[in-house]
C-alpha cells in the first residue's frame, strides 16, 4: 500500500475531532457521534456511543437488534465485518474489536490512507464476542479506559473459576448469589461461563430484555428465566442472579435477602474502588483491554499516530510517547480528561435509561463516558 | 504470612459484620499465637518499627516494576494506597512464602541494625518471594498503615468468641503501650488483674452526640422526652482540649490520650500534681491550655502537641492544666463499677486535697431544675470556651467505648460560612480515584480567596456528582492538585476561628467540613472574608 500522507499544513486530515463526534469530511459521515447528525457509524451499542436522534445508522449486524430495542424505530443499515462501503468516495469497513457481540473497529480509508477508530476493545477473547483483530493503519484512534500499568487482567477462565466457586459456596450456605454486570456484554459473557451445572440463571428485566435481542439477531445465549413477581424466592436461591448496576441497593435486589452479592469490573482491580460499591465480591473481569492490551494493540496497528479518546489519557499518551509512539490526547475535543471513564456518572442512571430512554439525559452525557464498565455507588 | 494475607483477602470479600468475625475467628484459631499477638497489635493500631525509610522502598519498588518514577506516582495517585500500588506494579510470580507472620516482623525489626546495601538486598528478595497478596500485606507491614475496614470491637468481639472472655475485659487487658514481642498470648487470656500492668489505662467511656442540625434542632421538651426528669442527669461543660487519663501507681505516673499515646512527657505542668496523688488513683479528663484562671482556645494547645521537645517559650505561651471529671481507680480499686455520683464525691475529695488546685481543676458542675433553665445556658458555651454540654447520667457505672444511654454530649451549632469550591485532590483508601479532598475560599473583593480544606460531609453519591463536575471543569492541574471552575457553594461548618499567619486568607478554622451543599447558592452569593474575620472578635 502506498502511503501518500497529507500536508499537515495545508490539507485538513481525514478525520476530525468536532463537538458532534469523530468527522470525516471527505465522506460525509460521523462516528459514533453524540449530537444529531445525518449519516452516523457506530462502533457499538452501548448508550456512550450510540445515541439517540441521527438520521441515519451504519453498524455491525449482530448490533442490529440492540439497537433497535435501545433507539427504537432508527435508519438503521447493518454489515458484516470486512465488508466495505463506499461514501464519496472514502472506503468504510468494520474488524471486531472484540469489546461486547456486535462491537466494530472502523476502518476508514481514502487514497491509500488509512484511519482505524477502535470505539472500546479488549484483546482477550471472552468466548462470545468476535475477538479482536488488530488492523494495518496510519492513524489509530483508541480509547484507554484502564490506560494505567496498575490495570492487568487475569485470564477470564481463572476468574469464572472464582465465580463459580464462589456461587457453589453461597448454595452450600443457603444464601442467594446475586452477580452484576452491565446488561450488553458483561452479562453475556458472565452467562456463557457460567457453570450450569449449579444451577439456574435468573435475570434482571433489563438483562433479560438484551438478551432477547441478541437471540432475535441469531446469537444462542445459555437459558435464562426473567425474574417476575411471580418467580418464586426459593427457586431463585438455588440459581443465580443477574443483575445489572442499576438494581444494587434497590428494593428489587434486597428482596432475595439473604445473599451474597459480586460485581464484575475492571474497576474491582483497586480495593478502594471496590469497597466502594460495597460489594461482597468483586471479579475482576473487562470488557476493555488493559495496559499490556492496550499497549500490544497498538503496536500491532503498525500506526504513525495513536489519538487517545478516554481514560487516563495524560499518563497514557505521555508513557507511549516515552516508548517511541506518536501519541495524542484528543480531550479537548471530547471534553474528555483520563478519569473520563471512571466510574462516573453512575451507572444506574445509565441503565435506567435503556428502559426510559430519556432524551435529557442522553444529552447530559459526553462521549468517553464508559458506562459498560461502571460501578457507581451502591446503596 | 500465608494466612494473613488470606485474612485480608477474605475481610476484603465480605461486607457483612458476622461473616468478618468469623474470619477473624478462622484466623485466630489457625495462627501460632505469636502470630496473633502481631495481627492483635497491627489491629489494634501499635504499628511495627519501620527500619527501612518509606523514600527508598519507594525507589526500590519503581526498580523492581521497571516503570518510570512518574508513572509509579501517577499510579499511586489511582490507587491511593502505596503498599497496594507497589503490589500491583511488581510483576507477578508464582512463589509464595511459608514464614510466618511473627519471621517476617522479625526480619523487618532486624534490618534496623544493616547498611542500606543489604537492606535493597533483603527487599528485593523478599519481594521476589511472594505472591501479589502476601506483598501487599508485606508492603503494609513495611510502610506500616494498616486500617482494614475493621474496628477494633470486632477483633475483641472474634477474642471473646474464641477465649470466653468478655469484650469489656479483653478491651482492658489490650489497652495501654505493649508490644507483642512482649505480651503473650498466655498472658492476655489468663486470669489476671488488668492492673498488674502498672502503665495500663482503662479503655475510656465515650459520649454519644444528641443529634442536631442547624435547621433541626432539639427542644427542651424532646430533650424531656428522651432523658427524663432533669434530677436524674448531672451536667458539666464540654471541654475543649485533649481528652487524658492520668495515673498514679507504684510511685510512676501515666498520662494517656485517648489514641492510647502515651503523652507523659508532652505535659511536664501535670506532674508534681500527679505525683501528689495517692498510690492506686486514676482520673479522666481534659488536657487545656490555661492562662490567668481561664481555658484559651484548642489553637493554643495545638501549637505544642506536634513538637517534640517543649521549650521554655511553649511553656510559658501555652501552658497546661488538667480539668478532671471522673475517678476510675481509687485506692488501687477499679471504682468504675460505682454510680457517677458515687465517683464525683470521691474526685471532689481528691481534688480539695491536692496542693495544686490551679493545674489539678475539676468540672464544675452546671445547675439547672428544668432542660429549658439547661438549653439557655448552652447558649453560654462559646464564651466559656466550651463547646457544649455533657449529660451524665447519675446512676450510671463508667463504660466501655461509645456508648448510647448514660452519656450524651450536647453540642452547639457549629459555627458556618458558605464557601466555593476552587482546588481539588484525590482521596484515599474507598475514596481512591475520586475527588474528595476540596479547598473553599470566600470573596475577598472580588476575588476568591481559599481559607479551609474539607474532607468530610458529602454523602458518597454527592461526592460522586462533585467528581463528576471536577474532571469536567479543571482549570489547571498542578501534579495531583487541580483548580477547578468555581461554582459549587457549600455550607462549610467549623469549631473556632483564629488568626494565622501561615495562610493567605490570614485565618484558621478548627474542624472545618462540609455540612451540605448549596445547590440553591450562585457562587456570588457565597460568604466574605470580612465576615468570616468578624467572627474572630466573637
Amino acid at each position: 500500500m502506498v502511503y501518500k500522507g497529507y500536508n499537515y499544513t495545508m490539507a485538513k486530515p481525514l478525520l476530525e475531532f468536532t463537538d458532534r463526534g469523530i468527522y470525516c469530511e471527505k465522506g460525509e459521515f460521523y462516528i459514533d457521534p453524540w449530537k444529531p447528525v445525518d449519516d452516523a457509524i457506530i462502533t457499538h451499542a452501548h448508550a456512550d456511543h450510540a445515541y439517540f436522534g441521527h438520521k441515519h445508522y451504519l453498524a455491525h449486524h449482530l448490533s442490529r437488534e440492540v439497537l433497535l430495542y435501545r433507539l427504537g424505530d432508527i435508519n438503521l443499515r447493518t454489515i458484516e465485518y470486512g465488508e466495505k462501503i463506499i461514501k464519496h468516495g472514502v472506503q468504510i469497513s468494520m474488524f471486531p474489536a472484540g469489546h461486547v457481540i456486535g462491537s466494530a473497529q472502523i476502518r476508514v480509508e481514502y487514497q491509500g490512507e488509512v484511519w482505524v477508530i477502535s470505539g472500546d476493545y479488549k484483546t482477550e477473547d471472552d468466548g462470545i464476542s468476535t475477538p479482536f483483530e488488530p488492523v494495518k493503519c496510519h492513524h489509530f484512534i483508541s480509547e484507554c479506559t484502564f490506560g494505567m500499568p496498575v490495570y492487568s487482567w487475569k485470564p477470564q477462565a481463572q476468574i469464572f473459576a472464582d465465580v463459580n466457586n464462589w456461587w457453589r459456596t453461597n448454595l452450600h450456605h443457603g444464601v442467594a448469589t446475586v452477580l452484576v454486570g452491565y446488561s450488553l456484554g458483561k452479562a453475556q459473557r458472565i452467562l456463557q461461563n457460567l457453570d450450569l451445572d449449579n444451577g439456574k440463571v435468573y435475570t434482571h428485566g433489563v438483562i433479560e430484555n438484551t438478551n432477547e435481542a441478541l437471540r432475535r439477531n441469531g446469537v444462542i445465549l445459555n437459558p435464562t428465566e426473567r425474574i417476575t413477581s411471580e418467580t418464586s424466592k426459593e427457586e431463585v436461591h438455588k440459581g443465580l442472579i443477574l443483575a445489572p448496576p442499576s438494581s444494587v441497593g434497590t428494593p428489587w435486589m434486597r428482596k432475595f435477602h439473604p445473599y451474597s452479592f459480586g460485581y464484575c469490573s475492571g474497576w474491582m482491580a483497586l480495593r478502594g474502588a471496590k469497597r466502594r460499591r460495597a460489594a461482597d465480591r468483586g471479579f475482576v473481569m473487562s470488557d476493555h483491554a488493559d495496559w499490556d492490551g492496550l499497549i500490544s494493540a497498538i503496536d500491532a496497528t503498525g500506526c504513525e499516530k495513536v489519538y487517545l479518546t478516554h481514560g487516563y489519557t495524560a499518563s497514557f499518551a505521555r508513557y507511549l510517547n516515552e516508548i517511541g509512539f506518536d501519541a495524542h490526547e484528543v480531550h479537548t475535543l471530547y471534553g474528555g480528561e483520563e478519569e473520563e471513564a471512571s466510574p462516573q456518572p453512575s451507572p444506574e442512571e445509565m441503565e435506567l435509561n435503556d428502559e426510559e430512554k430519556n432524551e435529557k439525559t442522553y444529552k447530559a452525557l459526553s462521549f468517553g463516558e464508559d458506562l459498560g464498565e461502571a460501578g457507581g455507588t451502591a446503596k | 504470612m500465608k494466612a494473613f494475607a488470606q485474612l485480608f483477602l477474605s475481610l476484603d470479600e465480605t461486607n457483612k459484620t458476622n461473616e468478618k468475625v468469623k474470619v477473624l475467628k478462622d484466623y485466630f484459631i489457625k495462627v501460632p499465637d505469636t502470630d496473633k499477638m502481631h495481627m492483635l497489635a497491627l489491629f489494634t493500631g501499635r504499628r511495627p518499627k519501620r527500619p527501612i525509610n518509606s523514600t527508598l522502598i519507594r525507589n526500590y519498588a519503581i526498580e523492581a516494576s521497571n516503570i518510570p518514577a512518574w508513572l509509579f506516582e501517577e499510579s499511586y495517585h489511582v490507587v491511593g494506597d502505596l503498599a497496594e500500588t507497589m503490589s500491583l506494579l511488581m510483576p507477578e510470580n508464582p512463589n509464595s512464602s511459608s514464614k510466618t507472620l511473627t519471621e517476617w516482623i522479625a526480619e523487618i525489626n532486624q534490618q534496623g541494625a544493616k547498611t542500606e546495601e543489604e537492606r535493597k538486598l533483603w527487599l528485593m528478595d523478599s519481594w521476589a518471594m511472594l505472591d501479589r497478596q502476601e506483598r501487599f500485606v508485606f508492603n503494609k507491614l513495611l510502610t506500616g498503615s494498616f486500617r482494614v475496614g475493621v474496628s477494633q470491637n470486632l477483633v475483641i468481639k472474634a477474642l471473646a468468641d474464641i477465649t470466653g472472655i468478655d469484650a469489656p475485659t479483653l478491651t482492658h487487658r489490650i489497652m495501654g503501650g505493649w508490644m507483642p514481642e512482649d505480651y503473650t498470648y498466655d498472658q492476655l487470656i489468663q486470669e489476671q488483674n488488668a492492673a498488674d500492668n502498672i502503665s495500663r489505662p482503662y479503655p475510656f467511656f465515650l459520649a454519644y452526640p444528641i443529634q442536631e442540625t442547624s435547621e433541626k434542632r432539639k427542644n427542651a421538651e424532646e430533650i424531656s422526652a428522651a432523658l427524663g426528669p432533669p434530677e436524674e442527669w448531672q451536667a458539666e461543660w464540654k471541654w475543649d482540649g485533649i481528652r487524658a487519663q492520668m495515673i498514679k501507681r507504684g510511685g510512676q505516673i501515666f498520662i494517656w490520650s485517648r489514641g492510647e499515646d502515651l503523652a507523659t512527657e508532652k505535659f511536664p505542668e501535670l506532674h508534681p500534681f500527679l505525683n501528689a496523688l495517692p498510690d492506686g488513683t486514676v482520673l479522666d479528663g481534659e488536657v487545656l491550655s490555661f492562662q490567668n484562671g481561664l481555658p484559651m482556645a484548642f489553637s493554643v494547645l495545638q501549637t505544642r502537641i506536634g513538637r517534640k521537645n517543649l521549650s521554655k517559650k511553649i511553656l510559658t505561651d501555652s501552658p497546661v492544666a488538667a480539668i478532671a471529671y471522673d475517678c476510675l481507680e481509687y485506692k488501687g480499686e477499679d471504682i468504675r463499677y460505682k454510680t457517677q455520683s458515687e465517683r464525683r464525691v470521691i474526685l471532689e475529695e481528691l481534688q480539695q486535697q491536692t496542693s495544686f488546685p490551679e493545674i489539678f481543676r475539676i468540672s464544675s458542675l452546671i445547675n439547672f431544675n428544668t432542660w429549658e433553665e439547661l438549653e439557655v445556658q448552652r447558649e453560654q458555651s462559646r464564651a466559656m470556651i466550651a463547646e457544649g454540654i455533657m449529660l451524665k447520667r447519675k446512676s450510671a457505672m463508667y463504660q466501655v467505648g461509645r456508648r448510647r444511654g448514660d452519656w450524651w454530649k450536647w453540642k452547639i451549632d457549629p459555627l458556618s460560612v458558605d464557601a466555593v469550591m476552587i482546588y481539588a485532590q484525590k482521596g484515599h483508601g474507598r475514596r481512591a480515584d475520586l475527588y474528595t479532598d476540596y479547598t473553599f475560599a470566600v470573596w475577598d473583593g472580588d476575588k476568591l480567596v481559599p481559607f479551609a480544606k474539607a474532607y468530610s460531609g458529602l454523602t458518597d453519591q454527592e461526592i460522586n456528582k462533585v467528581d463528576y463536575f471536577i474532571k469536567r471543569n479543571t482549570l489547571e492541574k498542578f501534579g495531583p492538585v487541580r483548580t477547578v471552575k468555581p461554582e459549587l457553594v457549600f455550607e462549610i461548618g467549623f469549631e473556632g476561628i483564629n488568626k494565622s499567619t501561615r495562610h493567605k486568607s490570614g485565618i484558621a478554622l478548627r474542624f472545618p467540613r462540609i455540612l451540605r451543599w448549596r445547590h440553591d447558592k450562585p457562587k456570588e452569593e457565597a460568604d466574605t472574608l470580612e465576615s468570616l474575620k468578624a467572627l474572630l472578635n466573637e
